[in-house]
């Protein structure tokens, strides 16, 4: 009936699995890595439908009932995030071509990033708290092979903070897992939520959801937990920073925003205040780490802390409305974020440097890169009428109905100092005059492509932001109302 | 019909660098063409009834891409574009055979058809989108000449400052709505009454002002405007002060219905609008920069405008918007002189020019044309402008004072734009001048007769126009029948009391002019020297804030983590009733308690331990202590499983570290006391929870079915097994996969290493 909820798992299995039986074959794990991608994307365009026509599907594993086994579940959410997780990566699939070199890609790039693709997919599909911590170490492997494949020094030491912190994570999750099952006796978080809706212990059940809060804090990157992030992405080749910055915080924040809103939404006051504070010391410690930069990629890096704050936002202000915002700014993000890498790769293809200070003469040799970088630069800083001026707007508006007006004013002028992140890159490598000479370096066109579709699409979602926001609306109504959701996983309304 | 004439320029200016490229000379000749057509459609609408037309865009928010054109929005949109087609001519002539003049069309156009947008748009959000997109376009616009540092700086500047605004303003338009319900400004305006008794008027007010003060450059925020001449000049005619500086007037005479007519509204634009009249005033008449005097009289003219909104009433309007036609004409024109002497002679400086009237006749002319009609002399159109900036002044002696002294400065600037670079005694110029070609003679002639026309034949040329606008403003039907006379009355005399003062401050300027330094460098220090030293801390806090928290070291990251766990954990457990209250110790046996012991002693020695072998061996105590802990309450299974786990892991690490170097000692004893109260709070409070959750007990535990169904349905007896491969084999594929990609991460690890120069 709706086993294809299974597909953006099996699919990059498949893909990862075979290409292990091909090891050495590069051209076959190439082809292998691309298409499973593009499958990838279809299957969650398919799901998104699916869900969007019959509503929330579930699948229960292997055929044992929920709350006994393991259930996938895909509602909205789930729908638009695998969709987006299979975006990213084509996008970085077809880049890494020319990006990634012939070694690393002998040594096994394409299945390392299918299994990436698996453990994020996973994570974004499953009904159980237990089986996401499963996914959350799939995707830690994944990401730390890739960060460390190539060897350089550099992308040891990032590394190495790389894993180390995101243990915390994973043994926090963990514990949190133990302590959840032991108050509750179950792992399956549609029963969860019925569970502890009668919880004799709220206090208790906060200082669990603090643990979950702790670790997924980790994962998403949130102030003051981020350190790991600015410290290791930009050590990788751009390919691998690109998937990372596209998708791997945001499994954080997915998971932060499934758990409460289904899990743990007994003190709504203390806990989502509390997001709310933490997503605004977010945005400006973030931005402020930007300005502070003058690394390409480092600015970069510190951008998504600072984005980070905006996801949370959302949650934190805990209306309908806010939550749109949430989910219409993590679809904005992740293209544009992921772009920006990509955008990096290319620039540093022309000028031979990441560092500002080496780069120069970009907007007068090379106009269409200067355009390709103005139309995610400026969506990013929330210039109308790209993708995240809608984003904060939502946002934006939610905060001030809610007469939040703090985290409205820190927004705004969060939004604000990201331009000036933005204009000094493009006073530095496009404006300036270039310090060195570099000569004419050809760059393939296998790095443009998936550049210019996502700024396309950056575009097109700043048009059609009325569609975008009708399907972000209706997936804030399912999570603020989480009925549909734990009838599709338990089979009966309880 | 509003969407396609806003668009038009959207469309036409992407396909501009291909035009220019294909057609060097005549390319911005033709793309003057689709200005020129907008400027006769609009003007085909005079008198008309206004038309609305609107398009959906995120209708759930009460965002749509609506379009009205009324009076005001007539009066704005007819600048624009009649002024658009002399400067697109103009800048073909001015930058002929610059290698990005495509590009500076391309945004010319762009910029023309955002600021149609911001005029016409009657929804507060398609309002903003076009805003900022005239803040982009100015920002690419003053960083023309791109590889000159102050270039740069200035466009950041300029960014910043109105972008600054422009949030504020957009959480204003927010308030708005959260006041009326809807962001129609035909809705909003609707509901003046509801908008000045709501408790959120003041702040929307102020954020609303916010947005129009910094985009319209008004004193504090009046600094970025002279900084963005650093704008070739056509950008600095055409955005700099003949349309997008009035932005910021455009929305508080738009918004003037609904928000004017209050204490706030008066006291904020009258004091805002005077300020910037004068210290423009003043600063334009000590400048020596052509381009600087136009930039700082620019400043003055616009806090003219604020000045008259605020005061509002039929006078006001009226005021308003003939001050805002005549200034645009004769600004306009202006600039574009001076960039034809700049361009001629080499040099902008007015101690360097002199007398070039014989070399160039017609740009002289049209100079002097736009000049007398800034000094406010009849018969131009400036001059009726003047007439009715005084009688709306008239309201206070105090504001009549303020204003007839701007008008005396004026006078004096106009002077030294028009007069000195053109007559008196000639001066051997840095280039062999002679008259600029007619791309650059035709906008500032144009602009100048529309200056004289006007004001020759006011009533008919402009009565409608003004009508029309003037009601907008005022939010009632205003009559405007202009004129150059209308009888000896207290206006008159002031008018002739500001020529001759005027005249004579300018026959008297090479002595005044040096007394003004020092008020010209203090007034023009002050706010933007803020600007900077605002900057200049922001990067100072965010640099120390980065060292602090992202310093490089990984103890501090763990440290900072941990004690954000503990935080969060133990506030909320403090917030609660506190640790649950249960007798720890009843039902606590002897076996029990000697396991705990081992386990605790395991765990001490191994932080005590001085070499890994010993550390690790104590570690393998505490895994043992753990296993036992599964025998003693009935998972015998599950203890088997972590004997075998804890000896392998034991075994294989004593293999590692007898590869490993000596160990060292390397964290002092204060980290190490440090780290002990972090890891000893840890423990605790999950030691708390467990306790906790504990006597929770909330439903009957899932394990039950395991138990029941694991040989019924699952056909095994090892409940475990059965677990880990059937009721939740997705788990294991998953650990399956890490094992794998970890054996796969090894082997490069080891396989893979970097080249010995490896390219960054």
């Amino acid at each position: 009936m709706n086993g294809f909820v299974v597909l953006p798992l099996l699919i990059p299995l498949v893909s990862a699995a075979s290409s292990i039986l091909f090891w050495r074959r590069r051209m076959i794990q190439r082809w292998l890595g691309l298409s499973s991608s593009f499958l990838l994307l279809g299957s969650g365009l398919l799901l998104l439908y699916t869900i969007r026509e019959h509503g929330i599907q579930a699948m229960q594993v292997g055929g044992w009932p929920a709350p006994f086994g393991i259930t996938l579940v895909a509602d909205l959410f789930t729908g638009i995030m695998v969709t987006l997780a299979g975006l990213i990566g084509s996008a970085v699939a077809v880049y890494s071509v020319a990006n990634i070199d012939a070694r690393r890609e002998t040594f096994g790039f394409h299945p390392l990033l299918q299994v990436l693709l698996m453990g994020v997919s996973g994570a974004f599909l499953t009904g159980d708290i237990f089986n996401l911590y499963v996914w959350f170490e799939v995707m830690l492997i994944a990401s730390f092979v890739l960060l460390g494949l190539g060897g350089e020094r550099k992308q040891l030491e990032g590394g190495f903070k790389y894993v180390t912190l995101n243990l915390v994570s994973s043994a926090l999750f963990l514990a949190g897992v133990g302590l959840l099952y032991g108050a509750a006796g179950t792992l399956n978080m549609a029963d969860l939520a019925v569970k502890l809706r009668n919880a004799n212990e709220p206090a208790l059940v906060t200082a669990l959801a603090m643990i979950f809060l702790t670790a997924f804090g980790i994962k998403a990157a949130v102030f003051p937990l981020f350190f790991w992030l600015p410290a290791s992405y930009h050590t990788p080749p751009v390919a691998i920073s690109a998937v990372f910055a596209g998708l791997l915080t945001k499994v954080g924040v997915y998971a932060i925003i499934r758990v409460f809103t289904l899990v743990f939404v007994q003190d709504v006051a203390y806990t989502h205040g509390l997001i709310l504070g933490i997503s605004a010391l977010t945005m400006i410690t973030g931005v402020l780490g930007a300005a502070a930069q003058n690394d390409f990629r480092r600015i970069l890096s510190f951008h998504i802390v600072s984005q980070i704050g905006y996801m949370t936002m959302g949650l934190g202000l805990y209306t309908s409305i806010a939550l749109a915002g949430s989910v219409f700014y993590i679809v904005h993000h992740i293209i544009v974020k992921t772009n920006l890498f990509l955008i990096s790769g290319i620039v540093e293809r022309r000028t031979g440097s990441f560092q500002l200070k080496q780069m120069g003469g970009l907007y007068h040799a090379s106009p269409l890169l200067a355009l390709l970088f103005l139309i995610p630069a400026f969506s990013l800083a929330g210039i109308p009428p790209l993708s995240g001026f809608f984003a904060k707007f939502i946002l934006i508006r939610a905060g001030l109905e809610n007469e939040e007006y703090a985290i409205v004013a820190v927004a705004l002028m969060v939004g604000l100092l990201t331009l000036f992140s933005m204009t000094k890159i493009w006073a530095e490598a496009f404006w300036k005059p270039a310090p060195n000479e570099f000569g004419p370096r050809p760059v393939h066109r296998t790095m443009w492509a998936p550049a210019v579709a996502l700024a396309v699409l950056t575009i097109c979602i700043g048009f059609g932001a009325g569609p975008v926001y009708e399907l972000s609306e209706q997936t804030a109504r399912q999570l603020m109302d989480p009925t549909a959701y734990i009838q599709a996983v338990l089979g009966v309304s309880r | 019909m509003i969407h396609a004439a806003v668009l038009s320029g959207f469309v036409l200016a992407v396909f501009a660098p291909a035009i220019q490229r294909r057609w060097p000379k005549a390319g911005s000749w033709m793309l003057s063409l689709l200005p020129f057509g907008l400027a006769v459609l609009f003007a085909s609408h005079i008198g008309e009834e206004p038309v609305r037309e609107s398009t959906a865009w995120i209708p759930a928010l009460g965002a749509d891409l609506a379009f009205r054109l009324d009076g005001l929005g007539l009066v704005f949109a007819l600048i624009i574009s009649a002024v658009g087609a002399f400067v697109l001519i103009y800048a073909g002539g001015y930058l002929k055979g610059h290698r990005h003049l495509g590009r500076i069309q391309c945004f010319l156009l762009l910029f023309m058809a955002s600021m149609l947008g911001v005029v016409l748009a009657d929804n507060l959000v398609a309002l903003f989108v076009f805003w900022e997109l005239t803040s982009v376009t100015s920002y690419l616009l003053i960083g023309f000449d791109h590889e000159r540092e102050k270039s740069r700086a200035a466009a950041l500047q300029a960014l910043l400052v109105t972008g600054f605004g422009g949030v504020a303003m957009l959480a204003g338009a927010l308030l708005l709505q959260q006041i009326t319900g809807t962001l129609s400004i035909e809705g909003v305006l609707g509901q003046g009454e509801t908008i000045r008794a709501h408790a959120l008027y003041v702040p929307a007010l102020l954020l609303i002002l916010l947005g129009a003060f910094t985009k319209s450059a008004q004193f504090p925020f009046h600094f970025w405007l002279p900084n963005a001449m650093e704008a070739p000049t056509p950008v600095s005619a055409y955005l700099h002060s003949a349309t997008m500086v009035k932005a910021g007037i455009y929305l508080m005479a738009r918004l003037s219905p609904a928000l004017g007519g209050t204490d706030w509204w008066f006291g904020l634009l009258v004091t805002g609008g005077a300020v910037t009249m004068l210290a423009g005033a003043v600063l334009a008449f000590g400048k020596s920069d052509l381009k600087q005097i136009l930039a700082y009289s620019t400043v003055s003219a616009l806090g003219m405008l604020t000045f008259v909104l605020g005061i509002g009433g039929e006078a006001g309007a009226r005021a308003a918007v003939v001050l805002l036609i005549a200034h645009s004409l004769y600004k306009g024109a202006l600039f574009m002189a001076a960039g034809a002497v700049d361009h001629e002679a080499g040099t902008r400086m007015i101690e360097d020019l002199g007398g070039l009237r014989g070399a160039m006749p017609v740009t002289a002319a049209a100079a002097l044309g736009a000049a007398v009609s800034m000094a406010g002399l009849p018969p131009l159109f400036g001059f009726i402008a003047k007439e009715l900036f005084y009688e709306a002044a008239e309201v206070h002696p105090v504001l009549l004072a303020c204003a007839v002294a701007t008008g005396i400065l004026t006078v004096g600037a106009a002077g030294l734009v028009a007069i000195r670079p053109f007559f008196g005694r000639a001066v051997q110029t840095l280039k062999h001048a002679h008259e600029a070609p007619s791309s650059l003679w035709l906008g500032p002639a144009a602009l100048a007769a529309g200056g004289i026309v006007f004001g020759l034949f006011s009533g008919t040329a402009a009565g409608g126009l003004v009508a029309g606008a003037a009601s907008s403003v005022a939010g009632i039907p205003v009559t405007a029948e202009l004129g150059l006379l209308h009888g000896i009355n207290l206006t008159l005399l002031l008018s002739a009391f500001t020529a001759v003062a005027g005249v004579a401050l300018y026959a008297s300027a090479d002595r005044i002019r040096p007394l003004l330094r020092p008020v010209v460098g203090s007034l023009a220090w002050g706010p933007a020297g803020w600007y900077d030293a605002l900057l200049a801390s922001m990067m100072r806090f965010a640099t120390f804030q980065t060292r602090l928290l992202q310093n490089g070291l990984l103890p501090h990251y763990l440290r900072v983590t941990l004690g954000m766990a503990i935080l969060l954990i133990g506030v909320a457990l403090v917030r609660g009733t506190g640790p649950p209250q249960k007798n720890l110790l009843t039902d606590v046996r002897l076996h029990e308690a000697v396991v705990g012991i081992l386990i605790l002693a395991g765990a001490f020695s191994s932080v005590r331990a001085t070499s890994r072998l010993a550390a690790i061996t104590s570690l393998g105590v505490v895994a043992l202590g753990l296993a036992m802990t599964f025998v003693l309450f009935g998972a015998p299974d599950l203890a088997m499983t972590q004997f075998l786990v804890e000896t392998l892991t034991v075994i294989l690490l004593v293999l590692v570290i007898y590869k490993l170097p000596a160990y060292t000692q390397k964290s002092s004893d204060r980290t190490r006391l440090r780290d002990a109260i972090v890891s000893v709070i840890a423990g605790s409070l999950f030691t708390v929870l467990v306790l906790g959750v504990t006597s929770m007990q909330l439903a009957p535990e899932i394990s039950d079915y395991y138990i029941e169904n694991s040989e019924k349905l699952a056909h095994g007896r090892n409940i475990v097994n059965v677990i880990l491969v059937d009721f939740r084999g997705l788990d294991t594929l998953g650990e399956i996969t890490v094992l794998s990609i970890a054996a796969v991460g090894v082997y490069a690890l080891l396989k893979l290493r970097p080249h010995k120069e490896e390219p960054s």
